[in-house]
């Protein structure tokens, strides 16, 4: 079975990084503008990993992730894709239930490792 | 990989959105009142830059980026105010955020002085500890904050040969809480060797105090590995504080050796398979988290999360990219479509059927129905001219700082469309004019306050469409015209005689003469060689017209009309020496069918029209056109009155007028080449190729047989030529 990844980043162009290097790398793709979308979205691919950027409207990534976390009770890994790398960040990405991080500008192949690694799944 | 340019433009497409977005919310901050999602619109877009940016390599877009998002986000955590003065640095930091996007979309280097001092002025905002904290622009930040016990770290590269490490690892609940999972990481170490593992489970409480949601084992892990230390900290980042990790390096003399026993805990299960990737379930019934149930009290975070009930909840509207040939390929097949259209029409007709037929009301039908089709299609290619207004609002900016003057800009209708090309070509023209409205239009802010205005001068653009045409005002709140010194200018040139006694709009329209430029002194911003004439021409290539208004003390406004599309013109269907051909309507100004009496011969080939007391000069197309007039036809033909961009009157000659009707335009240039007077052809609905006449031209073409007698030009000359 193919490993479903939820994308939320409000920038097209990120999402369209992700598309391509997780869809070559046999991912089943999904993704979301923003966090209030990311949310709904959840619920209907009910996905196996969650990619979330964290500055986007409507509800921001620490949202995501805590609303992910208390209200849809999962326990998927959540990994915060992000342009910072501040420890601050990390605790607050932590403290709201994140998995792991990944800064960007991302690489392909360490994405997918990290996504596998995660999931178990080898895609 | 082959998907990468198509992503690098979607890149560049989105910055396009969200520099307008950057901009319109600049504006927005302006207003005192603005709310804190306005600051973070504005955040994000500048972000957002800076993310896609990163992805595609470019530093100096980054850098840009990252230096703006920071002061940004001080405002954004008020820890900065926002003056008048952030407010411009931060508009200038998004024009020039614009000119690097553009820069590297067109891969070209940027114009880096203005950039150096709008950083300066940025970091200037910059505390010492905002610019140390420079952004990493490694592929994956790999640091390892977490309280890790790094044993022999230091020579770890020296020597890649098999090295036993022992781990020890107990986890947190917070580590099942954030989605990891044991197994999965041992997976993950099982990859870099051989792994022993095993689990201690002398914790594990009796069934009645179990707590699915804390764990209670303590994992030892064996590993034999070839790869450094560092793979394996990598494995643990994410879980760094979420468990207590030991990680002892015990150095192999020899790789063959067997590895030291793993400590034996005494525990009364076996050990773990050293392969758990195969056999996770020895261990899963009691190493499966149970995070599910973990109603863990929301942290501080939660009051992070913007509430979704935000109103301003508006997703960005769904679009589809199109490649612009294939619409213009659509737009073509249209065009082709209306001709078709017209032919099928005219056969009808031929066949005379009965009026009420139920064939001419089908084809009444079908007639709309094609229409709506066009109007559809046209409508793709019409872009809203904000975009360009907000290029405008850069202008004034640039203009007023290298003027000393203060302007700011107003806009009405910018959600007004236009057909892309149209938009295009209107850029520089318009720049022209804006940059002329606050360099020659508006006042200094001392001559403004002793004329009790507001100090800060207003350009204002406006949009519209009106009957059929587009409307595009420019208009400012300055001195109006000084029309004696254009006068004395265009005299001093020689572009009017001296005794010329002109109307306020004559003089006006002066300025749109070749070669005339009032600035007595050139300025540095508008006096750069092009004058209104190159906006005039700009403008009628688009098949439009500009004119000017101006009331002194008040203001001056130029406005420009063009048509709604290029592909398609209404036009009068004319016969020229028994050609059929056709002049766009938006070029005259009246058609007369002249008498006898007011048609005045001068010179040997000259002749005039005499209407309302103004005589006209007569252009034959036939003649210019190097066509034999048909002598048997009417005597005096029709006459078309035309203005030409000298803002001449010409009457241009013409057999008959059979019809008004919209035709397709079809470009002669590429199939065929350029005729003088000629500016394209269309296809009748008989299936007859009709030119398409170009007044302009043919006016000019004329004017080397008569010699130019502009209208401005002493009226009892022309009497006295008239009758001689």
């Amino acid at each position: 079975m193919t490993t479903k990844v939820l994308a939320i980043d409000d920038s097209r162009t990120i999402r369209n990084l992700l598309r391509l290097s997780l869809e070559t790398a046999g991912f089943e793709f999904h993704s979301a503008c923003d966090g209030v979308e990311g949310v709904a979205r959840f619920s209907e691919v009910n996905p196996d990993v969650v990619i979330t950027d964290i500055n986007m409207p409507n509800m921001d990534g620490y949202g995501v992730i805590e609303t992910l976390r208390t209200k849809d009770k999962t326990s998927v890994p959540i990994i915060v894709l992000t342009t910072e790398s501040s420890d601050d960040l990390k605790a607050r990405a932590r403290a709201a239930g994140a998995t792991g991080w990944i800064v960007k500008p991302f690489d392909d192949t360490s994405l997918v490792s990290v996504l596998r690694r995660l999931t178990g799944h080898a895609a | 990989m082959s998907g990468q340019p198509s992503i690098r433009d979607t890149f560049f497409e989105e910055c396009e959105e969200l520099l307008e977005a950057l901009v319109e919310g600049l504006a927005d901050m302006e207003d005192p009142d603005h709310s804190k999602e306005t600051v973070n619109a504005v955040f994000r877009a500048v972000h957002s830059i800076k993310g896609g940016a990163g992805a595609f390599g470019l530093d100096e877009l980054v850098h840009f980026a990252h230096t703006f998002e920071t002061v940004m986000d001080k405002v954004r955590s008020d820890t900065l105010d926002v003056d008048p003065e952030l407010l411009r640095l931060f508009q200038r930091s998004g024009d020039q955020l614009a000119d690097l996007v553009e820069a590297a979309r067109d891969d070209r280097d940027p114009n880096r002085d203005i950039q150096v001092v709008v950083l300066a002025e940025l970091q200037k905002y910059l505390g010492d500890e905002d610019e140390e904290e420079e952004i990493e622009f490694d592929a994956m930040g790999l640091d390892f904050g977490g309280p890790l016990d790094l044993t022999d770290i230091s020579d770890d590269s020296s020597e890649p040969s098999s090295q036993m490490i022992s781990i020890r690892f107990v986890p947190k609940r917070s580590l099942f809480e954030n989605g990891h999972e044991p197994l999965l990481l041992f997976d993950a170490i099982a990859e870099l060797g051989t792994l022993t593992v095993s689990a201690d489970i002398s914790a594990v409480p009796d069934f009645d105090e179990f707590d699915s949601d804390e764990p209670h084992i303590v994992w030892e892990l064996t590993l034999e590995t070839d790869e450094s230390e560092t793979v394996l900290h990598e494995v643990f980042e994410f879980v760094d504080s979420l468990c207590d990790i030991t990680i002892t390096v015990h150095r192999n003399e020899s790789a063959s050796e067997p590895p030291p026993a793993v400590v034996d805990l005494g525990l009364p299960e076996e050990p773990v398979a050293p392969e758990p990737s195969s056999d996770p379930t020895a261990a899963e019934p009691l190493a499966k988290p149970v995070a599910v149930a973990s109603p863990s009290s929301p942290s501080s975070a939660a009051s992070a999360a913007a509430p979704a009930a935000d109103r301003d909840h508006r997703g960005p509207k769904p679009t589809l990219r199109v490649d612009l040939d294939r619409v213009d390929r659509l737009i073509n097949t249209v065009g082709e479509l209306i001709i078709n259209q017209a032919m099928i029409v005219q056969r009808i007709e031929e066949l005379d059927l009965p009026s009420g037929a139920n064939l001419t009301n089908e084809l009444e039908a079908y007639k709309l129905l094609a229409r709506d089709i066009q109007e559809g299609v046209m409508a793709i290619r019409a872009q809203p001219v904000k975009p360009l207004f907000q290029r405008m609002s850069r202008i004034v900016r640039e203009a007023s700082d290298a003027t000393g003057k203060s302007a700011r800009m107003v806009t009405v209708g910018d959600s007004t469309e236009v057909d892309k090309t149209v938009i295009e070509r209107l850029a520089d023209p318009l720049t022209h004019m804006v940059r002329n409205a606050v360099d020659h239009g508006l006042e200094t802010p001392e001559k403004r306050i002793a004329a009790g205005k507001d100090e800060v001068g207003t350009i204002r653009m406006s949009a519209a469409h009106r009957s059929g045409s587009v409307f595009i005002e420019i208009g400012d709140d300055g001195a109006g015209l000084n029309r004696p010194r254009i006068l004395e200018t265009a005299i001093n040139k020689g572009l009017v005689s001296p005794e010329a006694d002109l109307t306020e709009t004559e003089i006006d329209n002066l300025l749109f003469l070749p070669g005339f430029s009032t600035a007595s002194e050139v300025s540095n911003l508008s006096g750069r060689g092009v004058g209104m004439d190159v906006v005039k021409n700009a403008v009628q290539a688009l098949g439009g017209r500009v004119s000017i208004t101006s009331t002194p003390g008040k203001g001056t406004t130029f406005t420009i009309v063009l048509p709604l599309t290029l592909a398609v013109m209404d036009g009068f269907v004319i016969s020229v020496a028994q050609e059929t051909m056709v002049i766009p309507i938006a070029s005259i100004l009246e058609t007369v069918t002249p008498n006898a009496r007011d048609l005045h011969r001068i010179g040997l080939n000259g002749e005039v029209l005499r209407v309302r007391g103004r005589y006209v000069p007569i252009v034959d197309v036939a003649h210019n056109l190097g066509l034999e007039r048909n002598s048997d036809s009417n005597g005096n033909g029709v006459l078309l009155l035309v203005e030409t961009e000298m803002q001449e009157l010409n009457a241009l000659r013409v057999e008959a007028i059979h019809d008004q009707r919209q035709v397709v335009i079809k470009s002669l240039e590429s199939n065929y080449g350029r005729i003088p007077g000629v500016s394209a052809a269309t296809i009748l609905g008989d299936g007859k190729i009709a030119l398409i006449l170009d007044p302009e031209e043919l006016v000019k073409l004329n004017s080397g047989d008569v010699a130019p007698m502009p209208i401005i030009a002493n009226q009892e000359e022309l009497h006295h030529a008239a009758h001689t």
